[in-house]
């Protein structure tokens, strides 16, 4: 059913006949223009990328940033109109410094990603404002060690707690998705923009439900879908944006961070590599195997 | 550790117009670790003055199911702190469908200590245990500062039995040398302060769950024991 | 029934007289802290050639109870600052996570937490002037050692009340008393801080804790020390004052005549 002229869409928070939201379905046509932005939940780290096309020559390169850091562990990253997922990420920062000065500790992913939802959700309700018109991805690494309270003194026995139960399951990766209708969901790999439906078939194709893949596997996997997502638009140029988070033991130390120039520079040669690998395939096949989206 | 704010009149001169800073609780308590977990302890004594208002007092107060405190000080303050924190800790729970850890629970009990530290009179010791981070103990005394133990005394009674803990304490106790460290401890601040008395109390926090002690002074606090 | 919830509870006016209201009432102005409950003593702290030493005990006092033994003093900002308490512990505790949050702040831009120990000993103090003036003070005196815009060596104190003091070598609390003397005869004015080594000022600063430790009866014998240079922060948190002079107590014999 179109909307046009029926009336329905002409205000948020009004419902159409069957039941549809208009207004966020708009903004989700907002979110599906926006440069391709994924998100990869690797067994000891999660890693952003997004594709920035480039407006304009005058544009500085590696300036205008469109990952952004929430408190020292989680990391953004969204599709469609960025002044949106601007104030997303000043609302999640909020929410992060909210929940250490009551709980003196940093806040889980699951939990930042559910108030997100929440906030998100909100601007779905009422007339006065417009849905977010943007998609956005929200990747970060809840410790796996003990953590002290913020600002602690005192350190307790020096042998250890007692009672302890080594190996009991706590922190690791965090992937969640949140749309403009305040609908989020946890992902092994999340994709949206542009070049969504081209990312997620590469990423189901990674199976990374098995837990096997490594976080520098995942930046380079990572570089190699935003490329492939490109292909659609080779007409205009873009640059890879890259952050990860890793766990403890790992080279950022839990903390989200941008991805090293050197090792950006590498995964973006291998990825150049698997699309000419790919071609010479295809042209190895023939014209009329090509596969169809 | 009486704290006048200003008020005017005859107190307690005809038994009515009782000052509710006066009603003091938790003389002598404290809280330690041991192999499997915590034990906390306190004896049963609230005072108004010289007179004992209360002579079988609980000080012990769960805050969650494993994460208990040992309250001192006005006894009004610390049991609406308590329940603050306690309300906190059950929508925590709820709400990140996961269970507070006893950090979790020290932080609340400070930002409250702290940011109303001049009007409460409450020194609070925080003992809870869970599997991740096994048995822990916290101190938040009257600034409302949080210090992290391996055990803590508080309490008037508690400046009695400094010596006595520091010498006898040991790491990795056993349950039942837990539970005599406390008993002993306890014993003798009963036996010098006289705003501490009555029964001992205790709660062991361990995999297990919680399980009350009780030991009586007409029989040399030696028992019952385990009470439910 | 009584319908005055105001009246529930509170003796009967026709027993016991009208209720008189004074009992419940606070006279006078909303009070906030006048008095610390559990304190750390000295911070001192020696500028060198290169960079700047930290040092405080690890006692939180409570009254005179020596209370709390393993209570770190120093604490750590950004990559190339320390900040060193004297005072309040719950105060400490309230700025170090402000600090804290400053820090997580800086680092949401892409040139990460640029603010220098000279910045963040501006910021402090403006922090201690505006709580006083709010006549709710945070009861401390620090020193914020590290590096200057220029990246030379910084070292300076803000107290309670806003103050701010800056010397190549400072101390608070007894320290103000005992240390400085100290440190002033073995880097007198006239010493540009290029011709102390690292070496020299630790040496100070240990002599510094010892003569604290034996006159200062707020203080114990393990303590916390930062070496801040160009190259990071190097914290010791469990060190043992090392040297102690006593046996001399043994020729000490009597108060006057006796020498038995």
């Amino acid at each position: 059913m179109t909307s046009i002229g029926t009336g329905y869409d002409l205000s948020n928070s009004v419902f159409s006949p069957d039941g549809r939201n208009f207004q966020v379905e708009y903004a989700v046509k907002a979110v599906e223009n926006g440069g391709t932005a994924v998100g990869i939940r690797c067994k000891d780290g999660v890693v952003l990328a997004v594709e920035k096309i480039i407006t304009s020559k005058l544009l500085k390169p590696g300036a205008n940033k469109r990952i952004a850091s929430v408190d020292r562990h989680v990391g953004i990253v969204s599709a469609g109109l960025v002044p949106d997922g601007r104030h997303f990420v000043s609302r999640a920062r909020d929410e992060a410094s909210a929940w250490r000065s009551t709980y003196k500790a940093p806040i889980p992913t699951s939990a930042l990603a559910n108030r997100l939802g929440g906030y998100v959700q909100a601007y779905t309700l009422y007339s006065s404002v417009r849905p977010f018109g943007v998609t956005s991805i929200v990747g970060g690494w809840d410790s796996e060690a003990e953590l002290a309270v913020d600002g602690q003194v005192g350190t307790g026995p020096k042998s250890g707690s007692g009672g302890k139960v080594e190996g009991t399951p706590a922190g690791g990766p965090g992937l969640y998705m949140i749309e403009p209708s305040g609908l989020y969901w946890g992902y092994y790999g999340a994709a949206t923009g542009k070049g969504r439906q081209a990312a997620k078939a590469e990423l189901e194709k990674l199976d990374l439900t098995s837990g096997n893949l490594s976080l520098l596997d995942g930046v380079k996997e990572a570089a190699r879908i935003i490329y492939v997502a490109h292909e659609d638009s080779k007409d205009k140029e873009f640059e890879l944006e890259m952050s990860w988070i890793s766990s403890h033991e790992g080279p950022t130390k839990g903390r989200h961070e941008e991805v090293p120039k050197e090792l950006r520079e590498e995964a973006e040669k291998f990825a150049r590599r698997a699309l000419e690998g790919e071609d010479e395939e295809e042209e190895e096949k023939g014209q009329g195997e090509q596969m169809e989206e | 550790m009486v704290s006048s704010h200003g008020v005017s009149g005859m107190l307690g001169e005809d038994g009515i117009h009782v000052d509710m800073n006066h009603l003091k609780s938790g003389e002598v308590n404290m809280a330690i670790n041991f192999k499997d977990g915590v034990i906390l302890g306190a004896d049963s004594r609230t005072t108004t003055g010289a007179y004992i208002a209360n002579r079988v007092t609980d000080k012990l107060t769960q805050v969650h199911d494993t994460i208990w405190c040992c309250r001192s000080g006005s006894a009004a303050d610390t049991q609406a702190v308590a329940d603050i924190v306690s309300y906190h800790l059950n929508m925590y729970g709820v709400v990140n469908d996961e269970a507070p850890s006893t950090q979790v629970a020290a932080s609340l009990f400070q930002e409250l200590c702290y940011e109303n530290k001049d009007a409460l009179s409450a020194g609070i010791i925080i003992a809870g245990y869970d599997p991740r981070h096994g048995g822990q103990v916290y101190s938040i005394p009257l600034g409302g500062s949080l210090h992290k133990q391996s055990f803590a005394i508080g309490g008037s009674g508690s400046t009695y039995i400094y010596g006595y803990t520091d010498a006898h304490w040991k790491e990795q106790m056993t349950e039942q040398e837990g539970i005599d460290f406390v008993r002993s401890a306890l014993s003798e601040a009963i036996k010098w302060d006289g705003s501490s008395g009555g029964v001992i109390r205790m709660v062991v926090l361990t995999n297990k769950g919680a399980v009350r002690h009780l030991y009586l002074p007409d029989n040399g606090y030696t028992g019952p024991g385990v009470t439910n | 029934m009584d319908h005055f919830p105001g009246t529930w509870g509170r003796p009967r006016n026709d027993v016991y007289g009208a209720y008189d209201p004074s009992y419940l009432q606070t006279t006078g102005p909303k009070t906030h802290t006048s008095s610390p409950a559990v304190t750390g003593t000295s911070v001192i702290g020696v500028k060198f050639n290169g960079g700047v030493v930290l040092a405080t005990d690890n006692l939180a006092s409570y009254g005179s109870l020596a209370r709390f033994t393993d209570v770190k003093r120093l604490r750590v900002f950004g990559e190339k600052a320390v900040v060193g308490f004297g005072g309040d512990v719950s105060d400490m505790q309230y700025i170090d996570r402000l600090l804290e949050s400053i820090d997580i702040r800086e680092n949401y831009s892409s040139h990460g937490n640029m603010l220098n120990a000279k910045n963040l000993h501006t910021y402090l103090a403006k922090v201690f002037y505006k709580r006083r003036s709010e006549f709710n003070p945070l009861w401390n005196h620090v020193l914020v050692a590290g590096f200057d815009g220029e990246g030379k060596p910084f070292l300076s104190s803000a107290d309670l009340l806003g103050t701010t003091f800056s010397a190549p070598h400072l101390a608070t609390g007894f320290g103000a008393h005992l240390a400085v003397p100290i440190l002033r005869r073995l880097f007198p004015e006239e010493t540009p801080i290029e011709e102390i080594s690292r070496e020299q000022a630790v040496s100070a600063l240990k002599d510094c804790l010892k003569v604290l430790f034996y006159r200062d009866a707020r203080s114990i014998d393990k303590y916390s020390i930062a070496v801040i240079t160009q190259e990071g922060i190097e914290l010791k948190e469990d060190e043992q004052i090392e040297g102690q002079s006593w046996a001399f107590a043994e020729r000490i014999k009597g108060y006057g005549a006796q020498t038995n």
